[in-house]
């Protein structure tokens, strides 16, 4: 190849490092605002890093003596490999560390270094063919110009056409191609080993592009209007964590379970009205809420000796176990030594069980179809009954009660056809209009609450309204949920279709 | 629903080797066999001679055949009198048999119970014996296990291209047909008012000689109803129960199919049935576990003789290859009649017995099929196949989230007479069966032929007694149920419909008669 053709090759080489290099830098600060939010706090930290880290990479191009051109290339495919799958295995590795900041830092450090030491070897090799002025001039304007064009195509296309982890094998790929090209154009010892290394990286960041799921598809993340953090489908459901500023929400199939800025209300709701009126309550039962957040209401009482939590999916208790963001949310409830986790469905469960508890809580889905409306009925609820100890209480979440009122009263009634005693209450949720629950136990309960330091919504005052059903919510007439009638699946569809379609 | 780029390779993929097939034109070929009655060791009382036998063992008496009227005989008789129980099958049950794979139990045959009238005494007690009746409500009406119960939603219909709940056709029916079904109605519910007219057991209902006579189908005709989708789903009703259309049973069992069920419940519904994934396999193992030492399994009864005051019992042990005689003081034959006729010396064979033939085959599916409109049921049927659809053996279960399945699917073989069609059925192989099934399925489900991980095939050459008319009132019936020496009978084909309740009865009351007379 002719000087001027290895010349042109080298700054298509600045172009795209410098292209490649600042889409890597942006992919890192989106994926860190993504997950950790307060985007301006953790764009200033990754550019930061990434600057710094191009510093060193310069500072250590001094001790490359011998083989430019090799270890150049060498570098180019390293920047391929690591820039190339970082989005996706941050967002791999996001859901199964405590700490997510230390990989995301370690990884953008490195890519900034390896590109930071790449522009210095590149001047190097130039330095023979240009005049300082020549080449410092030619090298920043390319620099530059790739950064313009990434900045441009990284908001405007990428992310909304390719999706995260696409982009960051897209341009994994076009550095490991122009590493290549080079390889075959410059005279370099070695070629055959560094030719057979490049096409690995290649194969790698080909293979990534065609079978990493579509992490973030755009469609999904313009439904639900906020910035998705984590999704995965499990053989059970889709887990689909949102975040929006400091509000995190937990979607199942794409139905809400919480946003963390009024869950306290729920939970608080769901475990206080029950559990602070059971002082000699020791085993507590709960049957769903794999997200751990009614463990954390159940774990203030210190006189509690055991929780038992049965959730059907495996990867709702795990995931809150080890995610650092959502283990805050949770107070760490998993890790607590009283905690067991049974992963089962609930009635096959049930049916097996020989154990009494103190307090059980049923925290299921809505019954919005016939598989989930099972855990509604007569049948479930007389399995429930055999693991309930005489002087204990069950609580069930029942959906709206101004949305769905008959579905409402349509469990009370279910529990009094099981044979239990009663008392229906609600609340408000913010982020979920007016939700209710029922309190059943085999005789009424006796004595005042006393509830636990730290509850930011009940009190004695809060408690008592709990239980006052204005007219709009008032008991109707419903017919018992059995097995062999499903009479809640029919009402809920009903009663929130006509809802919906307002 | 935006397809990923991985569900887009796998749909390329898929098609490029739906082309690929398309080339070799060879359908594809699903795993699985042909189980079901020994037909081959069945054919050896029609065709061979069996050595004579070389033991005689002494028991006081013998159960021939552990259906649902033998193991109800044996367990009347089991701890009154030293009992034995023979069987040709290497497991009891009869029609209520039922098999087991890694995703689920499942049927292969009868597979449910209506809530049995208050004149089914004897099915009601072994309800409450094994809790499937929990106890009476202050009405007095009983209390049902609410697992056994089938589950909602339990039926659905495909037509116009679209799921409804329930069988009785609603999509497209004009002002005139739904009156049709009104007078219908009204005509059955009057027959279900009417005190005596439709039991369970039949005997304790009236004959109406003038429905016995006809064909339900003639009986619809000098009624006016003709209109299609009445037609088709009382077709479809007389099919289910009986293996044969309304062209070919009476006008009697086609009545009695909608007017005979008055069974109550505390806690469910009229038109309720009791079920488990097994089907009856469920009662029968209920029923054949406390005999489980009483019976021998494998073993062809080929000879019934009485001869002073014994009664011989010669049956040939296929695994031995060798005859054996029980010498017993008298025997319940359980087995059908035309079966009975063959091995009780003596007995005149009973004119005009039809059976009609089935196939019975459970489709073991990755996923549950769905479908526009209502949600997966128990039992599913297309209008326009001539199969019966499918019934979901998983559909008992109660664990929320059900991704493989088994469809039990059924079809009784009635286009032509039965014996041309128990012809063609043997004579087709496993792939063809499958290739069978997968089109019907298809057709009901486009796509689902990928989800079918495994087909097994049970063939019912005489699966159960068709009420043609003239049957079930006339002379053939009625001496069918006379005892021959001290060989008393029992099967469901006495009744001339094969229904649980018939059959239990029946092996309950021949059990009596022979305990009378010991």
């Amino acid at each position: 190849m002719s000087n001027r053709g290895v010349r042109l090759l080298l700054l298509a080489s600045v172009f795209t490092i410098a292209t490649c290099g600042l889409i890597y830098e942006l992919l890192a600060g989106t994926i860190a605002s993504y997950l950790l939010g307060d985007s301006v706090t953790q764009f200033s930290t990754v550019i930061g890093v990434y600057l710094f880290a191009m510093g060193v990479g310069s500072w250590l191009s001094r001790y490359v003596e011998r083989n430019l051109a090799g270890v150049f290339i060498q570098v180019e495919f390293l920047i391929a490999l690591f820039g190339g799958s970082a989005a996706a295995c941050l967002f791999a590795v996001f859901p199964h560390v405590n700490s997510f900041r230390v990989p995301l830092y370690a990884i953008v450090f490195v890519v900034g270094s390896l590109v930071g030491l790449e522009v210095p070897l590149l001047l190097r090799l130039l330095s023979a063919q240009l005049h300082l002025k020549d080449l410092i001039s030619k090298v920043f304007t390319f620099d530059y110009i790739g950064a313009l064009l990434a900045s441009l195509l990284f908001p405007l296309f990428l992310v909304p056409y390719c999706g995260v982890a696409q982009t960051g094998f897209l341009f994994g790929i076009l550095n490991a191609v122009v590493g290549l090209i080079a390889l075959w154009a410059l005279e370099i010892p070695n070629a055959r080993a560094l030719r057979i290394y490049g096409i690995g990286v290649l194969a790698f960041l080909v293979a990534g592009l065609f079978f990493s799921e579509r992490i973030v598809a755009w469609s999904e993340a313009a439904a639900y209007g906020e910035d998705i953090i984590y999704t995965r489908s499990t053989p059970y459901q889709r887990i689909t964590l949102t975040r929006h500023s400091d509000d995190i929400r937990l979607y199942l199939n794409g139905n809400l379970q919480f946003s963390s800025r009024d869950e306290y209300r729920y939970h608080e709701a769901l475990i206080h009205p029950g559990l602070a009126r059971l002082r000699n309550a020791r085993h507590v039962l709960v049957l769903g809420g794999g997200d751990g957040l009614a463990v954390r209401e159940i774990l203030r009482y210190p006189q509690i000796e055991s929780v038992t939590l049965v959730d059907l999916d495996p990867a709702m208790p795990r995931l809150f176990s080890t995610q650092e963001i959502l283990t805050r949310l949770n107070a760490g409830a998993f890790s607590s030594p009283k905690v067991r986790v049974v992963n089962s469905d609930a009635f096959a469960w049930l049916k097996q069980n020989r154990r009494v508890f103190d307090f059980i809580v049923a925290d299921f889905p809505d019954p919005s179809n016939f598989s989930v409306g099972k855990l509604y009925t007569t049948a479930f609820y007389a399995r429930a009954q055999a693991a309930l100890a005489p002087d204990g209480a069950m609580v069930i979440q029942c959906t709206s009660p101004f949305i769905a009122r008959k579905s409402f009263w349509c469990v009370d009634e279910t529990l009094h056809a099981s044979g239990f005693v009663t008392e229906p209450y609600h609340v408000y949720v913010p982020s979920f209009g007016e939700w209710g629950f029922i309190l059943a136990s085999h005789r009424a309960l006796a004595g005042e609450p006393e509830f636990p330091a730290g509850l930011r919504y009940l009190d004695a005052s809060s408690f008592a309204e709990l239980f006052i059903f204005p007219p709009d919510m008032v008991k109707v007439p419903a017919d018992a949920n059995r097995l062999n009638n499903q009479a809640l699946v029919r009402y809920f569809e009903t009663e929130w279709g006509r809802y919906l379609r307002q | 629903m935006k397809t990923t780029r991985r569900q887009f390779l796998a749909t390329a993929g898929g098609g490029a080797m739906a082309l690929l097939a398309g080339c070799g034109n060879s359908p594809r070929v699903f795993p699985g066999r042909i189980v079901g009655a020994s037909a081959a060791a069945g054919h050896r009382l029609r065709d061979g001679a069996f050595p004579a036998p070389d033991e005689t063992l002494d028991a006081e008496v013998v159960v021939i055949g552990g259906g649902i009227a033998g193991l109800a005989a044996a367990r009347r008789l089991d701890g009154r009198r030293d009992l034995l129980l023979v069987e040709l099958e290497q497991e009891t049950g009869g029609n209520a048999a039922c098999g087991r794979n890694a995703v689920s139990a499942y049927p292969w045959g009868a597979h449910y119970v209506p809530l049995p009238n208050e004149e089914s005494t004897e099915v009601i007690a072994l309800f409450e014996e094994l809790g499937i009746i929990r106890g009476k409500d202050p009405r007095g009406l009983p209390i049902y296990d609410e697992e056994a119960l089938c589950s909602d939603p339990m039926e659905r219909l495909l037509d116009c291209g679209r799921w409804q709940e329930g069988f009785l056709p609603q999509l497209g029916v004009t002002p005139g047909e739904r009156r049709q079904y009104d007078a219908f109605f009204a005509r059955m519910e009057a027959f279900r008012r009417t005190p005596g007219a439709f039991a369970i057991p039949l005997d304790l209902g009236s004959p109406y000689p003038e429905l016995d006579r006809i064909t339900m189908a003639a009986w619809m005709n000098a009624n006016g109803w003709d209109a299609a989708p009445l037609r088709w789903y009382v077709d479809y009703c007389c099919r289910d129960d009986y293996g044969a259309g309304i062209e070919h049973v009476s006008a009697w069992a086609g009545v009695h199919y909608f007017a005979s069920r008055r069974g109550r419940a505390a806690n469910a519904e009229r038109d309720s049935v009791v079920t488990w994934p097994e089907g009856n396999g469920w009662l029968a193992q209920k029923l054949s576990a406390p005999l489980a030492a009483r019976i021998r399994r494998g073993c062809i009864v080929w000879n019934i003789e009485a001869a002073g005051k014994y009664t011989f019992v010669d049956c040939f042990d296929l695994a031995r290859e060798r005859s054996v005689r029980l010498r017993a003081r008298g025997a319940v034959c359980a087995a059908p009649r035309f079966i009975a006729q063959r091995i009780v010396r003596g007995l005149a064979p009973a004119q005009g017995l039809e059976y009609s033939p089935w196939m019975v085959a459970n489709v073991t599916l990755d996923s549950p099929p769905v479908g526009p409109g209502a949600p997966l049921a128990w039992d599913n049927v297309s209008r326009r196949s001539r199969s019966l659809g499918y019934v979901v053996a998983t559909h008992q279960n109660l664990n929320p989230v059900q991704r493989e399945t088994v469809l039990t699917h059924y079809w009784p073989l009635d286009a032509q007479s039965p014996a041309d069609e128990r012809r063609r059925a043997v004579a087709r192989t496993h792939d063809e069966w499958c290739g069978l099934i997968a089109e019907d399925l298809e057709e009901t489900h486009p796509g689902v032929t990928g989800q079918i991980r495994n087909i097994d095939v049970w063939l019912w050459g005489h699966g159960m007694i068709r009420p043609v008319p003239g049957f079930i009132w006339g002379e053939a019936r009625r001496r069918m149920r006379e005892p021959h020496g001290m060989v008393f009978f029992a099967h469901s084909d006495m009744s001339g419909l094969s229904l649980f309740e018939e059959a239990y009865t029946r092996g309950c009351q021949a059990a009596d008669a022979l305990l009378a007379r010991l």
